[in-house]
């Protein structure tokens, strides 16, 4: 890698890193619950306009204040508790599963260095060197509030609902880690900041060379927040509303607030990890890294330049989120057994021959010699091209998905058991009596 | 092969059809679906309609609740007949004839139970000189079961027009 040109800026003082990191967490704390109060009016409008009706629209202009309306109603409503259940549980585990869902925010960069007169200020809250680390700890960690919610209901569909979601975010846990486990090889680094210059070195988003796991990691996504068409952990049909089929007023609201600021977490994540962060398209003049010491590798940072980088993040983070809400809308829920056979029979063994893939091309390319650069990136586009076009041949052969199929397979199956189960029971015993 | 015995040992005997790939396909269904859901979406074509502003038009047939014309000094048009009770099939009208100095009838009490009613119109055909007309109109609510006992003051003080089934150049219908 050539040498980039490094811009001094100067370390901010220990007072003014501490000044800086309360006023970054206080504005993005803010900012982060409104947009998730906001998310819920965007999915009730959305959800509106796909059905041709135009949704909330009384509550202040154009039903903008509909979210204050409703947190009134949530905050003013009487909170029921169930004798049978477990007191001590049953209120903590709305607090657990809010918490991780608003503490990831903290470690994903929103926009380009700022250069202020006493020093560079990351616009990000915690710049971690373990960043992807914290991340994945965090957010596994909301599926406490979901399964001890489930639990401490003493509830048959709420423990339902609590035993799905505990099994369906630890199964696609994996593929999420999995698919991340690309990202992480052509970075070289765990640092999130990393990630943003490593996409703007490569000259690609990661959502090009990385084709395949960017689509696995969306789909694990969807699975890791509950949402449709992973929603069995709800599933309203089945099991009333699963784990929070109990909780009332504002405990009910807060599985519903955790529920979105996940949604906006995976949003920021996704766009961070695949789309460029808050890396704006075709121009290198916002190509740039900012490091602990208060220097700038890259391009020279300005007070415009994070502005608009920050424009381009709240972009691609919205992209993200209007799909999360369009497919909610689109697609009915997975059947059980099928969420299951998606995760460890389908995207388990597609994900390691990924890994291994991707890992010798990176290898093979290292080893050969070729710079980190967009010849670099091409290579890799490539060879993950291929292996989106196979793996998107075998899924639309519909045997993992398509019902009858797999229902076909897993019966003639099950019959085969029981009958060969049965001949050694006749074998052994003589054959069973008549009636 | 052991296949058809299997189908065999089935207590009901169902087979699934092999269906061609492009409506097998979760892939291709799911593209389909976004690609619906996303026209929906950003089609300016919406059915809500902003209800108290706007209203639908109701049909000139419409039978809703009762206005008492009058005459121009403001007395009813009623000649306290009897016939409108008498024909009610729900029994919701209660009326108490009068009868003044010059020997004309009026109606002392005209009440109509606008619960009990069930808007068929025959007052409205049966009355001899059109003084009750059921109404277009149909946002009937109160805060009391008591207040939808319309009295005599209250029906004619109704703002909606009457019924087109009834044309009030042709009075009488002839």
């Amino acid at each position: 890698m050539e040498l980039e040109p490094v811009y001094q800026v100067g370390q901010l003082s220990t007072t003014g890193f501490l000044i800086a990191s309360v006023i970054k967490v206080l504005i993005v704390f803010l900012v982060v619950l409104v947009t998730v109060a906001m998310l819920t009016l965007l999915e009730r409008k959305i959800s509106a306009w796909m059905q041709d009706r135009l949704g909330p629209n009384r509550v202040g202009p154009g039903g903008l204040a509909q979210p204050v309306a409703d947190g009134l109603k949530n905050i003013l409503k009487e909170e029921s508790n169930p004798g049978q259940a477990h007191r001590v549980f049953f209120v903590l585990a709305p607090m657990l599963a809010i918490t991780p869902a608003m503490v990831t925010f903290a470690v994903i960069p929103l926009a380009s260095p700022l250069p202020t007169p006493w020093g560079l200020v990351e616009m990000v809250i915690a710049d971690m060197p373990i960043g992807v680390l914290f991340l994945l700890a965090f957010s596994s960690l909301g599926v406490y509030g979901i399964v001890i919610a489930g639990w401490a209901s003493s509830n048959k569909y709420a423990l339902l609902g609590g035993l799905r979601a505990g099994a369906q975010m630890i199964s696609y846990e994996i593929a999420l880690g999995m698919s991340l486990l690309s990202v992480l090889f052509l970075v070289g680094n765990v640092r999130l900041p990393e990630v943003v210059w490593g996409q703007q070195q490569l000259g690609l988003w990661f959502a090009i060379p990385l084709s395949i796991s960017f689509l696995f990691f969306w789909v694990s996504a969807f699975a890791e927040t509950n949402r449709l068409p992973f929603d069995l952990p709800e599933a309203e049909s089945e099991l009333i509303t699963g784990y929070h089929t109990e909780y009332s007023s504002m405990k009910f609201s807060m599985f519903f607030i955790a529920e979105y600021a996940h949604v906006l977490t995976v949003s920021m994540l996704m766009a961070t990890l695949f789309l460029g962060g808050w890396d704006i398209p075709f121009w290198s003049g916002d190509n740039m890294l900012g490091m602990a010491d208060g220097t700038v590798v890259g391009a020279a940072p300005a007070v415009w330049k994070t502005l608009l980088t920050l424009l381009a993040f709240v972009v691609k983070t919205g992209f993200f989120i209007v799909m999360f809400m369009l497919i909610r809308w689109t697609l009915p829920r997975f059947r059980y057994d099928q969420v299951m056979d998606l995760g460890w029979k389908l995207m388990l063994p597609a994900l390691l021959t990924v890994v291994t893939v991707t890992a010798g091309t990176i290898l093979a390319l290292d080893s050969a010699g070729v710079a980190y650069g967009l010849v670099y990136g091409l290579v890799l586009t490539a060879v993950n091209a291929v292996m989106l076009g196979i793996f998107l041949l075998v899924l639309d052969r519909g045997r993992v998905l398509s019902g009858g199929y797999a229902r076909q397979e897993k019966r003639a199956h099950a019959r085969a058991v029981a009958r060969f189960h049965r001949e050694e029971f006749e074998v052994g015993h003589g054959a069973p009596a008549e009636g | 092969m052991a296949r058809r015995r299997k189908d065999k040992e089935m207590a009901a005997n169902v087979r699934l059809m092999k269906r061609p790939e492009r409506e097998a396909s979760y892939l291709r269904a799911t593209l389909k679906g976004v690609a619906l859901t996303f026209r929906h979406m950003v089609n300016p074509h919406k059915v809500t309609m902003q209800y108290p502003e706007e209203k639908w038009a109701l049909s000139p047939r419409w039978r809703g609740t009762h206005v008492m014309e009058q005459h121009e000094d403001g007395r009813p048009k009623c000649v306290a007949c009897g016939l409108c009770p008498a024909i009610c099939p729900a029994n919701c009208i209660r009326l108490v004839p009068g009868e003044d100095d010059q020997g004309n009838r009026y109606p002392v009490v005209y009440e109509i139970d606008e619960f009990r009613c069930i808007f068929c119109g025959m007052c409205q055909e049966v009355c001899p000189v059109e003084a009750i007309h059921v109404g277009q109109h149909y946002e009937n609510s109160e805060y009391t079961r008591d207040n939808f006992v319309y009295d005599l003051d209250r029906l004619m003080s109704q703002k909606q027009p009457s019924t087109l089934l009834w044309d009030p150049s042709d009075p009488a219908s002839e």
